[in-house]
């Protein structure tokens, strides 16, 4: 045996959320389906990115039940890649715009 | 679950109190088996390496001055003769959270050790793996005898294929291991390896599926749907 308990939930949690991936799913792929463009498809995008990485993380993950000592060491670190794909997109960007100035298209 | 106040243990107090005793405890900071502690932490370095590829690619993204294929009709498919858009890459989500549903319930079945339950859902979540594996293979062998390669397409920009092929195959590698992960795991537990060790292992082979499924969330909205 090992010395502390397991994470153990009901079962009925895990086909609820599974459920809900599954809708949150086909909501993004009908973004798709429908041609949504612009602003309105991205923030969709995330929106329903966010919402399924939060579930998986949280209830299939367990990390909704974990002490705080253990999501800060999983969550602090991550604010390292806000800043590289910050550094990263003003990059890109100026990228694009000195490769439009030199480079005929 | 609320955090169980343990006599025999060290942590005490939940919240932002608990997390400083945690971590000035004398003995240990974090309250877990220690294979679990270390998937996380792998998980975590891979968590880093994953977003380095969607960030690179995200940065070639943007500085190209080509056109980028739309993903959309790149992976549509004719089914029935309906033209679907992203039809194979939809399937492939569901049957990958399809896989993480059977996983989470195989690692409740292990701790009420039910082992045959155990056994077959992870075998259900392999199964669903390596279907998803071989839905790729279709979908890569679809596209390399269209023309992609990771130095240019028919399509547009050639930084569509490095990427592609990167990013998609890094993370088709990881739902190869994750499957042949499982298959061992299912197997021991099948023979009762862990009666004695307890069943923790599941809910860490749990943690890596549920990550690879993780990433795909990721994969899906940037690559396939942006």
């Amino acid at each position: 045996m090992s010395e502390t308990a397991g994470q153990q939930h009901p079962i009925g949690i895990y086909l609820k959320i599974w459920v809900l991936l599954f809708v949150l799913s086909t909501f993004s792929y009908l973004v798709d389906f429908f041609h949504l463009q612009g602003y309105l498809r991205w923030s969709l995008i995330l929106i329903f990115m966010f919402l399924k990485a939060g579930f998986i993380v949280a209830i299939f993950m367990h990390v909704a039940w974990e002490r705080l000592a253990l999501k800060y060491v999983l969550f602090v670190p991550l604010s390292a890649i806000v800043v590289l794909i910050t550094l990263m997109a003003i990059e890109g960007d100026y990228t694009f715009l000195t490769r439009e100035i030199f480079f005929d298209p | 679950m609320t955090i169980e106040t343990d006599k025999n243990s060290s942590y005490a107090e939940p919240g932002i109190d608990g997390m400083v005793a945690d971590w000035s405890a004398d003995k240990q900071n974090f309250d877990l088996p220690w294979g679990k502690l270390m998937m996380w932490i792998f998980l975590l370095s891979d968590t880093f390496i994953f977003s380095v590829f969607l960030t690179g690619y995200m940065n070639v993204r943007l500085s190209q001055t080509d056109n980028w294929p739309n993903a959309s009709e790149v992976f549509a498919l004719e089914i029935g003769g309906v033209h679907l858009p992203l039809i194979l890459i939809a399937i492939m989500t569901f049957a990958l959270i399809t896989s993480s549903g059977t996983m989470a319930m195989a690692v409740n079945y292990a701790y009420n050790r039910d082992k045959r339950k155990t056994v077959i859902l992870m075998a259900i979540t392999a199964l669903l793996g390596a279907s998803f594996v071989g839905m790729q293979v279709f979908e890569w062998s679809k596209l390399i005898s269209e023309g992609v390669r990771p130095w240019g397409n028919p399509f547009g920009a050639a930084q569509f294929g490095s990427t592609f092929f990167m990013i998609t195959g890094f993370h088709g590698l990881h739902v190869t291991a994750g499957v042949i992960y499982l298959t061992v795991i299912a197997r021991r537990v099948g023979r009762g390896y862990y009666e004695d060790k307890g069943y923790a292992i599941v809910e860490i082979t749990g943690l890596y599926w549920h990550f690879v499924d993780l990433v795909w969330v990721f994969i899906f909205a940037f690559f396939y749907l942006w």
